[in-house]
């Protein structure tokens, strides 16, 4: 099982240098955009015996696209994990540090991870979706959470949901075939539907466009782009381009650091540390 | 001792076959085994082949037809009119010349004749095995020489073997299933003679199960009926208690083992489980015969109600307990197979553990599922041991789990059990049964593995 150490910084007083670059970086930059919506400060990960993230201090502001960019192994992946504490799931993952959500400590002992997940949706690097009828698979949470009682309700949010993932148009006809029969790039709507269809205030999105062609890639970075209105996203993606593309601001992970964040054209154009530099030159990663 | 002795040496040449092709191999080729197209040892196995393969085909052959030749000349030896009888009688003589040959007399002394014969027999045998190791022995040699005389730098052993190798296999599966075949055509045929005394329909539909022939015309009360049906019916009543126990306990334990147990206690647990279905049947038997028999017909009288001493329950919860691991760990394999993206999926929804069994998991593996709960019937159909000990042999056509029901295989083992006459109905309706039962468990089977299949080929 996996063991939480719930001290914030404010009991646990040996906060080391390395993350005070970055959370200065964070702080010069905050005051340009939106209110703040996620607060991590001084995130450890390990993974057994092996720390995957270390000291990570990052904010995520709403209605805006952060996009964490850097070599496989870096952590960036693991970091969205802790966003909605999917690393849970995984037996020998512990997580170390404080991360707020509208203030409140997500690893506090008495919140609850289902309402956290609710809050916080996730789309995955493969689309997973269930083998069930799309109109199940976007009903999936609502049922779960008891939002829309009736039958009349549950169509509602499942239009409205395939609506806002750009989808209804392709499926209206059949909703009762099983989501398993889209193509990758319809099954990668289809989950972010899915996840959308709960009202969640945070969509995290692990490489959604890794297992697409080029032209689904296209359509659901548009979709991610209308998404922004209303919803807060943290997207990890390997593409440089579509980091660029979609993303305001972008923080460069490597080896379990985040060595730099800033808005995306900052960190594309000027970056400050000549790891950013290096990796968005192609010189490594 | 004398076939031991012709098995060593063939063994033997076998062996220096597989060496002397090996060297002259290399020889041929000058010392330098890249000329070779084939590996030395390729070169060496072929020789041996071609040395084993056909001395063992000739003594396979001689071995089946060496008898009935000995016999015809031993009886065409024989004083005229000593012949001229039945074919039963003709059985009983050369048995009778058999076991003066070998020895043994069980008619106080034997005709003269008939010793002589045995004389006879005897010495054919001797000169049969002679001859038999001869031809074998000198097959070996030839075929080693004529092997080796055709190794070349260019000769293609390695192909040849593969394909000698292939050809084995292939005879041996064929062995295996021309065995299986075998045993059902004999079920069918005896089956055919049963039917001939006893009409199909009233074996199928029959309700009345009472297989007591009479031996002799003035016997009574040995009609003898012969209806299937109460059978089925206790068959089926057993099955379905054991399957009330084994599939929830199974379902449920298999479902903590795949998304509940941590590691170390699934590694300790699937094994101890597994266990179960080690343990020999007779041993869930006399279980169930001693202690879970008496414990539900006590607890039966306790609770007023009266309950045979060899009960349906008895036995089917006994079975039941044995089939649970068939279906936990054949639930747990499909549960695990179940991609870990759809749990993260549901999880990252805000689904809990248990929403996301029954809604995900469960779903996705269901089909599975049943094709393991179908092989687990299948299983408690056939099951012959624990019946036999706690089912009891009443044919009652009832569904009250509390009484004695009889199964179809309970009734295979005591029609044959004992001395019976081998063509009588009695004797035969086992086959009739038998084969019934055969078919049942094979569409079972067969229905199972197909939903096993499909939802195989639905994830790799």
């Amino acid at each position: 099982m996996m063991v939480m150490d719930r001290s914030n910084r404010a009991t646990a007083p040996t906060a080391p240098a390395p993350g005070a670059q970055a959370e200065a970086t964070a702080e010069a930059t905050a005051g340009v955009y939106g209110p703040l919506k996620i607060s991590a400060q001084g995130v450890d990960v390990f993974y057994g015996d092996k720390q995957a993230l270390k000291q990570v201090d990052l904010d995520i502001h709403e209605n805006q696209v952060t996009a964490l960019i850097g070599p496989s192994g870096c952590g960036k992946s693991t970091f969205l994990r802790c966003l909605n504490r999917m690393n849970d799931v995984i037996e020998s993952a512990r997580v170390r540090g404080t991360i707020l959500l509208d203030g409140q400590n997500i690893y506090d002992r008495d919140l609850d991870v289902v309402t956290l997940r609710a809050r916080v949706g996730m789309v995955f690097q493969k689309p997973n979706p269930f083998p069930k009828s799309i109109y199940d698979n976007v009903a999936y949470g609502p049922r779960i959470h008891g939002i829309g009682s009736g039958k009349a309700e549950l169509d509602e949010i499942v239009a409205t949901s395939l609506e806002r993932a750009g989808l209804l148009k392709e499926v209206k006809d059949r909703l009762h075939e099983p989501g398993t029969g889209l193509s990758g790039g319809q099954q990668q709507r289809l989950c972010i539907a899915r996840a959308i269809a709960v009202n969640p205030d945070v969509i995290l999105m692990d490489e959604p466009c890794s297992a697409l062609d080029p032209i689904a890639t296209a359509r659901v970075e548009e979709l991610i782009d209308e998404l922004r209105e209303n919803y807060t996203i943290v997207i990890v993606t390997h593409s440089m381009q579509q980091a660029a593309r979609v993303s305001q601001r972008t923080a460069f992970f490597h080896l379990g650091e985040l060595v730099e964040v800033g808005d995306t054209e900052q960190i594309f154009t000027s970056p400050r540390d000549e790891r950013t530099q290096g990796y968005i030159t192609g010189r490594f990663g | 001792m004398q076939l031991t002795i012709l098995a060593t040496t063939l063994l033997l040449l076998t062996l220096i076959g597989f060496y002397l092709g090996r060297s002259r191999a290399v020889a041929s080729a000058g010392g330098n085994r890249r000329q070779l197209h084939s590996l030395p040892g390729y070169h060496g196995v072929y020789v041996a082949l071609w040395c084993g393969l056909p001395a063992l085909f000739i003594v396979a052959l001689w071995l089946v037809v060496e008898p009935h030749v000995i016999e015809a000349l031993v009886l065409s030896g024989l004083p005229e009119g000593m012949t001229d009888v039945g074919p039963g009688q003709l059985s009983l003589l050369i048995n009778e010349i058999r076991n003066a040959a070998n020895g043994v007399s069980f008619f106080g002394e034997p005709n003269p004749a008939v010793v002589a014969a045995a004389e006879r027999y005897n010495a054919l045998h001797q000169i049969g095995f002679a001859a038999m190791g001869v031809v074998a022995a000198a097959a070996a040699i030839g075929g080693l020489a004529w092997a080796r005389r055709r190794i070349a730098p260019n000769m293609r052993a390695r192909n040849r073997v593969e394909k000698a190798i292939m050809a084995i296999l292939i005879v041996l599966s064929t062995i295996s299933v021309l065995t299986t075949i075998g045993i059902v055509l004999s079920l069918l045929f005896e089956s055919i003679r049963f039917f001939s005394r006893v009409p199909v329909t009233e074996f199928l539909f029959g309700l009345q199960w009472s297989p007591q022939t009479a031996i002799r015309e003035d016997q009574v009360g040995s009609s003898g009926a012969f209806g299937a049906v109460p059978l089925f019916a206790g068959t089926m009543l057993i099955t379905l208690i054991a399957m009330c126990v084994a599939v929830p306990v199974g379902l449920l334990s298999a479902i903590y083992l795949a998304d509940y147990a941590s590691p170390r206690v699934r590694s300790v647990v699937k094994p101890v489980l597994e266990v179960l279905a080690g343990i020999p049947t007779v041993v869930y038997g006399f279980f169930a015969a001693l202690t879970v028999a008496p414990f539900v017909r006590d607890a039966g009288a306790s609770a007023g109600l009266d309950v045979a001493s060899f009960s349906a329950l008895a036995a089917g919860l006994v079975m039941g307990i044995m089939i649970i691991p068939y279906v936990s760990s054949l639930s747990d394999d499909v549960m695990n197979a179940v991609p870990q993206t759809l749990r993260d999926g549901s999880y990252a929804l805000g689904a809990t553990k248990s929403e996301t069994i029954r809604q995900v998991v469960f779903p996705a593996a269901l089909p599975g599922i049943v094709g393991a709960i179908l092989l687990a019937v299948s299983r408690a159909i056939g099951e012959t041991m624990i019946v036999v000990m706690a089912a009891g042999l009443a044919a009652n056509l009832t569904a009250n789990p509390l009484e004695a029901v009889t199964t179809v295989t309970v009734q295979i083992v005591t029609l044959l059990v004992g001395d019976q006459e081998f063509d009588s109905a009695k004797t035969l309706a086992a086959f009739a049964l038998g084969l019934l039962l055969f078919c049942v468990t094979l569409i079972l089977n067969i229905i199972a593995l197909r939903v096993v299949r499909k939802y195989r080929e639905k994830y790799d």
